[in-house]
């Protein structure tokens, strides 16, 4: 072991003194925040039938337990954003590599991708529970609709800007497209993929809530406009939390994925 | 000697909706077993469309490539060996996946073959680095893994591309004299592109000068240097300047 000097010392302690107050300041809004709402409710400055409170939401969640509502409604939600989300994947994919094998497809369908793409999707929804009915079916379309055309046309790209020089060399080794494909193409754009990939968690989840809105009888969308009609706004906040705490956790799962794919790939 | 490949009439022109660009016009040569062909031009006049058509990457318009007397486009990708200008070590795989790749491409990943890279590996000094990947790597290993890269497939012609330009000039000019002499030593034909004149004169028995676009052949060049010699030596030899001046002059005739 080589003997660390002391400005080497200095400069980690500032280091760790850094990440620490970071941290901390973190904690502050968030305890700040909670406190607030907490202490503005109690003494009347807000309604708290409107604005709700910490402490309501804390008992709003421990009734839902109790009766079982709020798991099962969690979980229709993830599992309607987690197959929306699979699938995108894998429709995208496959789609991208039959554009890329195929020059005359993919410069055919470029325009249509591009409008489907800037069409805001959830101007769709209402449309598809018409035709498909008011199933989780629908709303794992719905929530397909809002990510697949940007994924397909990103990770297109992607597979464009692969150096070449590179697709070049299969070639001279003796390889066919194919090969391209598998050893350099899908290798080098793996790193675009996951990119895409936490784009596309978020987009899934909005698609499934928009979905949930209007077709759905049960899941956090439908228990916040449910919520909002019947004016159980506790429901509503508390689902919108809810919601932040799935959109971290989805998001740092592909980001945990990811890091340890790309080390061990 | 044998005749490996026999280049005649060859012509070659791009074609842009702007119009059509003519890169190549009426290339004839031969290349024996055994020799060491290096290519100079001037910058832009079709060194690397020369390559491709060698390699079998792309058909000749007119004239016709023959190897060992048969037609090598389509046939021949794979049976001749081409080293990039850039080394193109996939950073995904290791150094022992990357210098496998054509056998795995090939489908030709038997145990023999799979010892023989290993050989290879272990005499050029990268054994110890088969588990390592290419960012680990000096810029003069990385060159010499790509060689072993395209050995294994035991290609019967090795075509260089400036396999060295990308490298700083010590590095350079250990790596040439490092890759002669591997190409010496495992008995290959090759064909060298640079504009490097040293590095042409240094490495190849023969020079080929190519004219400005379209490229024509000015002159073919023997180099005759005692066979022991390496790049090194030669270039420290007194004929050396000679042949530097001659290839000078010719590439700068303007007729």
């Amino acid at each position: 072991m080589t003997e660390i000097s002391l400005a080497q010392q200095n400069f980690l302690l500032a280091q760790k003194r850094h990440k620490r107050s970071v941290r901390t300041s973190r904690l502050c809004i968030f305890l700040l925040f909670f406190g607030l709402w907490e202490v503005a409710s109690q003494s009347g400055l807000i309604d708290s039938f409107i604005f709700s409170s910490p402490s309501k939401l804390f008992l709003c969640a421990y009734g839902m337990i109790l009766d079982h509502t709020l798991f099962t409604n969690i979980g229709i939600t993830l599992f309607e954003t987690i197959v929306s989300f699979l699938l995108v994947i894998f429709f995208a994919l496959f789609i991208t590599i039959i554009l890329w094998f195929n020059k005359h497809i993919s410069e055919t369908l470029e325009p249509y991708l591009v409008v489907l793409n800037s069409l805001p999707k959830s101007a769709l929804a209402p449309l598809l529970i018409v035709w498909l009915g008011a199933n989780y079916n629908t709303i794992i379309i719905t929530g397909m609709s809002v990510a697949i055309f940007g994924s397909i046309l990103s990770l297109y790209n992607s597979f464009q800007s692969v150096d070449t020089e590179k697709v070049k060399l299969i070639y001279t080794l003796g390889g066919n497209k194919f090969h391209a494909l598998t050893k350099v193409v899908l290798p080098s754009s793996l790193p675009s993929l996951f990119s895409i990939m936490k784009v596309n968690i978020g987009l899934c989840l909005v698609g499934v809530i928009i979905g949930e809105f209007i077709a759905a009888r049960a899941g956090l969308g439908y228990l916040i406009i449910y919520g909002s009609q019947v004016f159980k706004l506790d429901w509503v906040i508390l689902s919108i939390a809810i919601l932040c705490i799935i959109a971290i956790a989805l998001y740092q799962a592909i980001a945990i994925a990811e890091k340890y794919c790309l080390k061990h790939h | 000697m044998e005749k490996l490949m026999e280049i005649s009439h060859v012509s070659y022109s791009y074609h842009t909706l702007e119009g059509e660009t003519p890169a190549l016009t009426n290339i004839n040569f031969t290349v024996h077993k055994g020799d060491f062909l290096s290519i100079v031009g001037p910058s832009g006049c079709g060194k690397s469309t020369l390559l491709s058509l060698l390699t079998g990457l792309i058909e000749p318009e007119h004239g016709s490539i023959l190897l060992y007397g048969q037609k090598l486009f389509e046939k021949g990708r794979g049976t001749i060996g081409y080293m990039l200008q850039h080394d193109h070590l996939f950073e995904w795989r290791t150094i022992e996946k990357n210098v496998l790749l054509g056998l795995e491409i090939q489908n030709r990943l038997t145990p023999e073959n799979q010892e023989k890279v290993m050989d290879m590996l272990k005499r050029y000094g990268l054994y110890k680095f088969k588990d390592a990947r290419p960012s680990q790597l000096s810029g003069g290993m990385r060159q010499r893994a790509a060689l072993i890269r395209t050995l294994a497939l035991e290609p019967e012609l090795l075509l260089l591309d400036e396999p060295f330009s990308a490298l700083d000039y010590q590095t350079r000019l250990t790596v040439g004299d490092d890759i002669g002499s591997i190409i010496k030593k495992e008995q290959k034909t090759a064909i060298l592109v640079t504009h490097d004149l040293s590095e042409a004169v240094s490495l190849g028995n023969q020079i080929l000068v190519l004219s400005k676009r379209p490229a024509t052949i000015k002159s073919i060049v023997p180099i005759n240097f005692s066979d022991t010699m390496t790049p090194l030596q030669r270039r420290n030899a007194p004929e050396f300047k000679d042949y530097f001046n001659t290839i000078w002059k010719e590439l700068n005739s303007d007729d």
